[in-house]
């Protein structure tokens, strides 16, 4: 079964989907969304710097993912506004990682699919990676969930009940340099913000608890992924790209529901 | 018996010195309240007894098992967040759906549960996070300014509620209050705070010190005159014929 290319990945899709959505619920909730977007786009940097050093891409991705969440918070409440410092890092991250590829022979070709996912090509190996990533991120989301809520609602009201806002911030940062990394091969650098965002953004009209959100943000994101996939096998169009703009779509349709009965 | 004991608080946030020197402790069934202009250091106080603040000297030695119940001055529910009543209650821990209706029965807003958060009025939303912090069961209640926003019946019920179960489960109050006579009433001791603390003593006591009225003005006389003549009816309606 697992020789077929579409069943890998369906199997990829559906894996990045567990681990992207819950975690991009707290993205939004935490209006980090910036944010994600910083650590995915320096994930092309940790690419060719696992390339040059010829790791494995996955530890480069997550270790330069890691540090540019690191270098944020540092920087963040010194001298510039947050949108301004992600903006300028974000897009630093993603030029320098492209003028390192460029050193690398032979790597141009393979540019496209870090930039924008390459799930057709996705082997028996990167399954194995993909899902034992999401595995990690979902069981750090399980054990520390309620913390990680309280922790986001009010950073005072967890440290009366004794629990570590820097702590719960700083796992937060970890599950997210891991989903990034296993994202990459799926939807690509450039657009793996957009599955963590568009999902929980589309599953919120629709939720009355965050439990609900997060997993019909979950649904949401493997509809999206499977749906894509389809798509863009019939159509003959990039992956990638289908998916999210299938997400995108779903999310037009629930926010003219949620319009509609407002007016009701 | 001592719940938190602050000695020689000093706490700076970047350049600016925001407590000096402050000596504070809060002991089981007793309510302190804080006052102070704003910008004095009232709750930054609170949240360096929290633990949120790091102080840059002195410190505050509370036991590692102290069970704290937080109420704090503004709670932003990001509008992407849904989360019902029952919900909030549950964070951090679980409790069963009976404890639930119990809490929110014992601050007069039953039957909420279902409620989002988002749709609760200004009062009913106070008595959310009242409701939250007593089911931890604290041994001490933090509540900063805890009636903002609501009308002179609410605040003075909220209050008079504050103290039922104050008396009923026997826990310290700390509380930061700008609603000078609706407070006295129900305190044990006032301490004033700008920057360091100016003046504390039981509440007859602070309002004729000369250190408050430098803080507050002229009007507190009127305010002492409503607390004299709350104190006497303390036993019949305590709180309400202030409104």
């Amino acid at each position: 079964m697992l020789d077929d290319f579409l069943v890998r990945a369906t199997l990829a899709g559906v894996g990045v989907s567990l681990a992207a959505a819950p975690l991009g619920c707290f993205v939004v909730w935490r209006r980090m969304a910036y944010f994600g977007d910083a650590t995915a786009h320096a994930a092309i940097l940790g690419v060719a710097l696992a390339l040059t050093f010829e790791v494995s891409v996955f530890a480069g991705v997550v270790v330069v993912s890691l540090l540019m969440a690191a270098t944020v918070a540092a920087l963040s409440g010194r001298s510039f506004a947050m949108d301004t410092l992600l903006g300028v890092l974000a897009h630093s991250a993603l030029a320098f990682g492209l003028v390192a590829m460029s050193f690398l022979p032979g790597v141009r070709m393979d540019l496209m699919g870090y930039l924008f996912g390459d799930i057709l090509a996705v082997g028996r190996g990167d399954l194995l990676v993909i899902w034992g990533g999401a595995t990690l991120v979902l069981t750090l989301l399980w054990f520390r969930w309620t913390r990680l809520l309280t922790a986001t609602l009010n950073p005072d009201l967890a440290f009366a009940s004794g629990v570590h806002p820097r702590v719960e911030q700083f796992l937060l940062t970890v599950g997210l340099a891991i989903v990034v990394a296993v994202a990459l091969k799926v939807v690509g650098a450039l657009l793996i913000a957009s599955l963590l965002i568009i999902p929980a953004a589309t599953a919120r009209p629709l939720a009355r608890d965050p439990e609900i959100m997060a997993a019909g943000a979950a649904l949401v994101a493997i509809i999206a992924t499977a749906g894509g996939l389809r798509a863009a096998y019939l159509f003959d169009t990039p992956t990638g790209p289908t998916i999210v703009a299938l997400a995108a779509v779903l999310f037009a349709l629930s926010s003219t529901v949620a319009a509609c009965r407002r007016r009701l | 018996m001592s719940l938190v004991v602050a000695s020689g608080l000093t706490v700076t946030l970047g350049s600016r010195i925001v407590l000096e020197g402050v000596d504070l402790s809060v002991a089981a069934g007793e309510m302190v309240t804080l006052l102070g202009p704003n910008g004095s250091g009232k709750t930054t106080l609170l949240r360096t007894l929290l633990g949120a603040i790091r102080p840059t000297a002195g410190c505050v030695v509370r036991p590692a098992d102290l069970v704290v119940g937080y109420v704090p001055q503004r709670l932003a529910i990001d509008p992407n967040l849904p989360i019902t009543v029952a919900r909030f209650l549950d964070l951090p821990e679980r409790t069963g759906s009976a404890r639930k209706r119990a809490a929110l029965a014992r601050v007069g807003i039953d039957g909420l549960e279902r409620r989002a958060m988002t749709e609760l009025s200004g009062g009913q939303f106070q008595r959310a996070l009242l409701a939250r912090a007593l089911l931890s069961e604290p041994q001490l209640l933090m509540l900063d300014e805890p009636t903002q926003g609501l009308d002179q019946i609410g605040k003075a019920v909220f209050y008079q509620l504050v103290d039922q179960v104050r008396r009923d489960t026997g826990c310290g109050v700390l509380m930061v209050s700008h609603d000078l006579h609706v407070v006295m009433s129900a305190s044990d001791r006032v301490v004033c705070l700008n920057r360091s603390i100016c003046c504390e003593g039981a509440p007859s006591q602070v309002a004729s010190a000369p250190a408050y009225h430098a803080l507050f003005g002229r009007d507190t006389q009127g305010a002492l005159a409503l607390y004299r003549h709350q104190h006497e009816q303390r036993h019949a309606d305590p709180g309400r014929d202030i409104a």
